[in-house]
């Protein structure tokens, strides 16, 4: 048996270790001060689907994302780990999207790619912590969806169904439902497999078509002209494709800022200011204060 | 998060040497494998930026996988269970992330699934992982026993066993035996024709193998009923699928935990010959060790590095007398010749595993046309330059590590020596580097012979004649000074003419070689990158000049009938 598998994948900001310009003065994610990054829980996902792909030979492994030219950056690290191919959604009116026009936008691409078995994609992303977007595009496409997998424990062939082992509170429950199915994967499960060297080495200078087109002369570092343009046609592997708004056959009011209803009403930006330092010793009532301080103001509990 | 590679400058500026160039041409034959396979390099500037990203995968790997489970594994170990080896549940896990990064094979053509890598870069991997956990490092490093394989072995051999090693599978080289150990010429496995089966078996006892339950073995048995000495040895392939091999026990170990020291018991082993009859030790063992030897310098290289980031974070965390202790003189003294040591015996190691490449490579190429003259001198000279350095390279960074273990320790102070802090680990770890493959002693006996025909003198009067920046001129001149003591020590041990008195001296003469060329090499380094090896130059300079003058005190006052004195 072979799938078809879409993985869902997020280029974001690593809010994992935030310095003080971590925000811009108006509340914005200063995207120049923190490393761009494949969503952590988006990785868990495709460990998911390339173990897939090592059990039933023949399986694709599809990557999707959405985003600015670099985001293709998300593409190659598909790549480097063994997926077959991926797609970049890119398009200003893509841009400013909440959580329903990235959905419909995902969804639109996906009934571009048409043939599928398992869409699957992290729980959510570090950036905005909704764990909506899985959801959605499994209401768009009228599917069935299994949240917070931990493993996908068997795909049954002949019945067209999948069991998922997945996260509950105090445990874990193992659920089945029928393919095609919607899947989003929970950090807890198997962390994903190293890049490989021999994929690293073939897929390296994959690029998409905003990263292969000459920096303007104005960009900071010149110029930039493309190493071995030749490749480029004897290896149609190294070019990433890209989608725009018309090429997935999207409505423009439901893309983008237009097709998003969240409206933010105010932005707080908290700054954690330390007065000053503490030391503490080693003694049990030193680490005991602590724990009690800690879980009087929220920081843990 | 760190990574074990981008995290150490020197590594990236090793591999940036100007003779991997060279490396590059020869190893991928000026690149003709680009229209066949798709990740062969294009051209030189392809090739490096290939190897660089591979480092990176091996430094990621190293810090996220292997350094995280290096404790456990350390404590948890690997059991024998019905004559097999189960390794520690860390060690499965790193082999397994190694493996699906597809970083085993490395150095082996791409016709058999290997990524054709150099030595060098090889190497490098070799001692990233062994910074984190240097048992692992041996499990992991004994892939380049399949060099030996391919070296010697015919085609039907490399294309039913290359492949498998570059998939992930492991290898083991058993060589020691009880009666065995430093003198392989004693080897007495036996190794019989059994014409009925149409093959090799093998009967006997092997002792101390690392990696002992590996996938495929080459063993030194004795061919040659009736022989006793080297010349009845060959060299044999055991494949773990045909059966015949127990692990009789797994020794328990002052270090290297992880790595699984086997006692073998071979009753009737299914196993074919590799190459020609009578060669096993003199001329297979000989490449095999050759290469192992500059696996050992990695791995102690790897070490030094581990102890000397213990050390630098202790010493600034730890304050004493109200001020951290890495201020004292007392503790930065520690520090810095531990960072010299480190960056001298790295200069040294992959000095050698440059000079490894381009001979080999040479050698692999002649396998399939006739070199040309030049090429031909050019191998040869190579071939003798890896011949000398690998010793050194091996004997000094072996010490290295110990001596960089041992002050780690030190900078501790108490906490040192609880089992809590990585240090103790770093120190019983390094303690067989000087020992395995080879004791110091042993390294000895192989480098004497190129300080008395005045090879490694030949080899430091040429590194004298390239030029350095203005700030190394000084230390050049004082290095100029030191090699004429060597010059002058070895040639009044070689007008004694007493064999014993040479071998007696004989360390401290190979000692005073060493530290001549690692002090040339790191003020090549401080002239081209000297934000990373200026400091280290000068140290080590300091701590050189005063070793050579120690030396060459000793020597000179030295009187052979004081040797009587010293006989037990």
């Amino acid at each position: 048996m072979s799938l078809k598998i879409i993985v869902l994948a997020k280029q974001v900001p690593d809010t994992r270790n935030v310095g003080k310009d971590a925000m811009k003065e108006d509340g914005t994610i200063n995207r120049a001060a923190l490393p761009a990054i494949f969503n952590p829980e988006d990785l868990n996902a495709l460990e998911q689907a390339l173990r897939l792909k090592d059990a039933y030979p023949g399986t694709t492994v599809t990557l999707l994302t959405m985003g600015p030219g670099r985001a293709a950056e998300i593409i190659r690290e598909g790549l480097y780990r063994g997926a077959d191919d991926g797609y970049l959604l890119t398009d200003r009116a893509f841009a400013g999207a909440d959580t329903l026009a990235t959905s419909y936008a995902l969804a639109t691409a996906i009934k571009k790619i048409g043939d599928y078995d398992i869409i699957i994609g992290g729980r959510q992303a570090i950036d905005g912590d909704t764990a909506q977007v899985g959801p959605q595009v499994a209401e768009k496409l009228g599917l069935t969806q299994v949240t917070y997998a931990e493993e996908i424990l068997n795909v049954d062939e002949k019945n067209r169904s999948i069991t998922v082992k997945r996260h509950i509170d105090g445990g874990v429950e193992t659920v089945e439902g029928p393919l095609p199915i919607v899947i989003t994967v929970n950090g807890s499960a198997a962390p994903c497999r190293p890049r490989n060297a021999k994929l690293v080495m073939k897929y390296k200078r994959a690029l998409g078509a905003q990263e292969k087109a000459p920096a303007p002369a104005c960009h900071p570092e010149g110029v930039s002209a493309l190493s071995y343009p030749e490749l480029y046609e004897k290896r149609p592997y190294l070019n990433i494709q890209e989608w725009s708004v018309a090429d997935v056959n999207g409505d423009l009011a439901q893309c983008g800022l237009s097709g998003s209803p969240t409206k933010v009403k105010a932005i707080q930006n908290i700054v954690f200011q330390a007065k000053e330092s503490k030391t503490l010793t080693g003694s049990d009532k030193d680490v005991e204060d602590l724990i009690v301080e800690l879980l009087a103001n929220h920081t843990i509990g | 998060m760190a990574n074990y590679y981008t995290d150490i400058p020197e590594l990236k500026y090793h591999l940036n040497n100007p003779m991997m160039e060279r490396i590059c041409e020869l190893k991928e034959r000026n690149y003709r494998d680009k229209e066949e396979f798709d990740y062969a390099p294009q051209d030189y500037a392809d090739a490096m930026d290939s190897f660089d990203k591979v480092l990176e995968i091996t430094g990621e790997i190293t810090g996220e996988i292997i350094a995280p489970n290096a404790e456990g594994v350390d404590e948890e170990g690997p059991h024998c269970a019905n004559g097999r080896v189960e390794y520690a549940s860390g060690t499965k896990q790193n082999l397994d992330a190694m493996v699906k990064a597809g970083l085993n094979g490395m150095t082996m053509p791409r016709r058999f699934g290997g990524l054709n890598f150099p030595i060098t870069p090889y190497t490098m991997c070799a001692e990233i992982v062994a910074a984190a956990d240097a048992g692992f490092g041996n499990i992991w490093s004994l892939q380049d026993c399949i060099e030996t394989l391919y070296e010697f072995g015919n085609e039907d051999q490399h294309s039913r066993f290359i492949p498998r090693i570059c998939a992930g599978e492991t290898m083991s080289m058993d060589l020691t035996e009880p009666d065995a150990g430093s003198d392989l010429q004693s080897v007495m496995l036996k190794a019989t024709f059994d014409e009925k089966e149409n093959c090799w078996l093998l009967n006997g006892v092997k002792r101390f193998i690392t990696n002992g339950d590996a996938d495929l073995h080459l063993v030194l048995a004795r061919s040659e009923e009736g022989t006793k000495d080297g010349r009845g040895l060959s060299m044999f392939i055991y494949d773990k699928r045909q059966g015949g091999v127990d692990v009789r026990r797994i020794e328990n170990k002052l270090g290297i935990h992880g790595s699984p020291t086997c006692e073998l018991v071979y009753k009737n082993a299914k196993a074919e010959l590799c190459g020609d009859r009578k060669l096993g030790l003199i001329k297979y063992v000989m490449a095999l060790m050759n290469g192992a030897r500059l696996g050992i310098a990695a791995q102690s290289v790897g070490l030094s590095q581990a102890a000397y980031n213990e050390g630098l974070a202790y010493a600034k965390e730890r304050k004493q007398f109200g001020k951290a202790i890495i201020e004292f003189p007392a503790v930065y003294d520690m520090l810095s010749i531990m960072k010299a040591k480190l960056d001298a015996g790295r200069a040294l190691l992959y000095q050698t595993s440059r000079y490894v490449d381009i001979y080999k490579a040479l050698e692999d190429i002649a396998r399939e046309r006739k070199l040309t003259l030049e090429e031909r001198q050019e191998q040869k000279k190579y071939a003798k330059l890896a011949d000398s350095f690998t010793p050194l390279a091996k004997g000094m960074n072996s010490e290295y590590a110990n001596q960089n273990a041992y002050d780690c320790i030190q900078i501790h102070g108490g906490s040192g020596f609880m089992l809590e802090y990585a240090c103790q680990r770093i120190y019983r770890d390094a303690r067989i580097t000087s020992i395995y493959e080879g004791t110091t002693q042993l390294q000895t006996v192989a480098a004497i012979r190129y300080v008395t025909n005045g090879s490694y003198l030949a080899t430091i009067r040429e590194f004298e004649t390239i030029p350095c920046s203005p700030e190394m001129e000084p230390l050049k001149a004082r290095l100029v000074e030191m090699a004429n003591k060597f010059e002058a020590c070895m040639n009044k041990v070689k007008e004694a003419q007493n064999q014993e008195l040479l071998d007696f001296v004989a360390r401290r003469l190979m000692e005073m070689a060493a530290d001549c060329i690692m002090a040339h090499l790191l003020i090549q380094d401080a002239t081209k990158a000297p934000g990373l090896f200026a400091k280290s130059a000068v140290v080590y300079l300091n701590y050189a000049e005063a070793e050579v003058e120690k030396h060459c005190s000793f020597i000179n006052s030295f009187n052979a009938d004081e040797l009587t004195s010293y006989r037990q």
